[in-house]
């Protein structure tokens, strides 16, 4: 059992999980869905996620969010229990469905968690401007989500998670439903968002080639129980322009995850 | 729109057609009768002219029913007591005001099997039997209760408009204020939403569509309520009074203009929910 913990070594942990278990008890009997799982995200990380469906990563993530409970061990976030953080509003996440409001504008819809936050009118225009900016869908503001492509209102779910300006980002896939080009060029400005930012991302996906171009450490999970078999530390440098995905270290770092998960495939 | 006016026509068309026809056949026997005493024998054209003409037929035809209609709303003043206005507008206010208190407890019982385990577990049975009460077995109890504790006139009537218009709503906001999806609901709790919050800005929001097809079977269930009340008051005025008078005298054309006339009502009323449902779905997105 891979109970050892994949440790960062440079900064301090923001996330922190040690020994995480969850098992769901269903009609047909208990599901374990986390067992054993320990990892720390350092301050500035991107971290993605990969693993075959049902492997636990949404539940890992959702742990971290404090929207699902663990059976065992435990789980800080900025050094608080996943509740406090959450209440402190540490951290933004991302569904991997949109999920905007069709009642709302985009800007309602980014506004919508600043208005529960009690954040002041003109301080909540201010961001939506820069947010909207920062996703390039400045001029959409008052445009309802039916009028946008299904890209287009990914990129407004991701300004409403950036809205509030948390320093830690969890994404559940949240370009899965996208096709190939848009999803390049949102991973493109995810990076750079992150880059500007220093923002720490946890990051679900199911692609190796998303997972190896936008992460600084790529964590391979398996199923049954659902556990950690591999953290990939990269070597590719935080300037990533899109054709780094054609160069050997590239190519190499793909491999490597690639043998990760079929060796956690192996051993089922 | 435009294409269903065909249809539409057609359908009234037939209607009409055997409505005429079942007036021959239902009025024939009078006539028959009629002709009989008089010692005379009845050619097939006059038996139906006698059968469409008849102070008191069993069925009134359409056209006498029109007449009846027309002579009692544009030329009676509408403060006529002889005004089917007037009574309309009577059975319209107790109508309105069953249907905003049976909306308003409708929300305010669903809002309550939402948020709280124990009237999920306990209201929505009650509410249930309530309905299986016939509503004629209790109308004249409740008039009869509240006019002893000297409450009478509108107020009575709109209650059980009320007991009749709840039921739709608190069925359809239950099932609007729980259709925001689990996701949606956890989105909320990322952001550290407090209840009211998540009820203002998602539940209810999303609860809208259902709101207003409630509505429209609230609004209907109202107007019956309304006219049920009527019955047993020996009410002098509304529709139910107009039904009830009219069958007393066997007067079939005051029952059927007065059936007619609630039945505008109602078609009028649904319309204009109908009407506001459009307008608000589609600014909200969501039709
Ligand atoms: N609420 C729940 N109740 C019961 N079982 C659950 C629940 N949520 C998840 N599971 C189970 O836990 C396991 C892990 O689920 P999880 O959603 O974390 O997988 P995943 O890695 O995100 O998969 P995918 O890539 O398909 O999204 C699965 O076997 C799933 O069936
Ligand atoms: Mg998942």
């Amino acid at each position: 059992m891979p109970a050892e913990h994949h440790g960062s070594v440079s900064a301090e942990p923001v996330i922190s999980a040690r020994n995480l278990d969850l098992t769901f008890q269903t009609n047909d009997g208990p599901i374990h869905a986390l067992k054993g799982v320990s990892l720390d995200i350092g301050k500035g990380d991107f971290v993605s996620f990969i693993g075959p469906s049902g492997c636990g990563k949404t539940t890992f993530l959702r742990c971290m969010a404090d929207l699902e409970q663990p059976t065992g061990g435990t789980v800080t976030v900025n050094g608080m229990t996943p509740e406090e953080a959450r209440k402190s509003r540490a951290y933004g996440y991302v569904f991997q469905a949109a999920g905007l409001y069709p009642w709302r504008t985009i800007g309602g819809n980014i506004r919508l968690p600043l208005e529960i936050m009690g954040i002041s009118k003109a301080e909540q225009d201010a961001r939506v401007a820069r947010v909207l900016e920062l996703v390039e869908l400045s001029g959409f503001e008052k445009k309802f989500p039916w009028q946008l492509s299904g890209g287009m209102q990914q990129r407004a779910s991701i300004a409403r998670a950036l809205g509030f300006d948390a320093d830690i980002l969890l994404m559940d896939e949240p370009f899965g439903a996208l096709d190939e080009i848009v999803r390049d060029h949102l991973n493109e400005q995810l990076l750079k968002l992150w880059d500007r930012t220093g923002k720490t991302i946890a990051f679900v996906t199911h692609s190796i080639p998303e997972a190896v171009y936008l992460s600084t450490r790529i964590v391979v999970m398996s199923p049954r129980p659902g556990r950690i078999t591999d953290v990939i530390d990269s070597p590719l440098p935080r300037e990533r322009p899109l054709d780094i995905r054609e160069t050997p270290e590239f190519l190499e770092v793909a491999h490597r995850v690639r043998e990760g998960l079929r060796a956690g495939h192996g051993d089922v | 729109m435009r294409r269903s006016v065909v249809p539409v026509l057609t359908v009234v068309g037939f209607l009409l057609l055997f409505w005429y026809a079942a007036a021959v056949w239902l009025n024939a026997p009078w006539a028959y009768n009629k002709a009989q005493r008089a010692g005379e024998t009845l050619s097939f054209s006059q038996v139906v002219a006698d059968t469409w003409s008849q102070k008191k037929p069993r069925l009134p035809a359409p056209h006498q029913v029109a007449r009846e209609v027309w002579e009692t709303t544009a030329q009676k003043a509408v403060t006529s007591k002889r005004s089917l206005i007037y009574h309309a507008g009577v059975t319209l206010s107790a109508t309105l005001l069953g249907f905003v208190l049976g909306t308003g407890l409708g929300i305010l019982l669903a809002v309550g099997i939402v948020y709280n385990r124990t009237m999920d577990m306990s209201v929505m049975p009650w509410v249930i039997a309530s309905q299986t009460i016939p509503i004629l077995a209790i109308a004249p109890m409740i008039i009869v209760v509240l006019n002893a504790v000297g409450i009478s006139g509108l107020l009575p009537k709109a209650m059980i408009s009320m007991y009749l218009s709840f039921f739709p709503v608190v069925v359809g906001m239950v099932k609007g204020l729980r259709s925001p999806e689990a996701m949606q609901l956890d989105q909320m709790r990322t952001w550290h939403a407090s209840r009211g919050q998540t009820f203002w800005k998602l539940r209810l929001p999303s609860s809208m569509p259902y709101l207003f097809t409630s509505l429209k079977i609230a609004m209907a269930a109202s107007l019956v309520g309304a006219i049920v009340g009527e019955l047993p008051t020996g009410a002098v005025a509304g529709l139910g009074a107009r039904l009830l008078a009219g069958s007393y005298y066997g007067q079939t054309v005051q029952i059927w203009s007065a059936l007619v006339m609630a039945a505008v009502l109602a078609a009028c009323l649904v319309g204009i929910i109908g009407l506001l449902q459009r307008v608000m779905l589609r600014r909200m997105g969501m039709s």
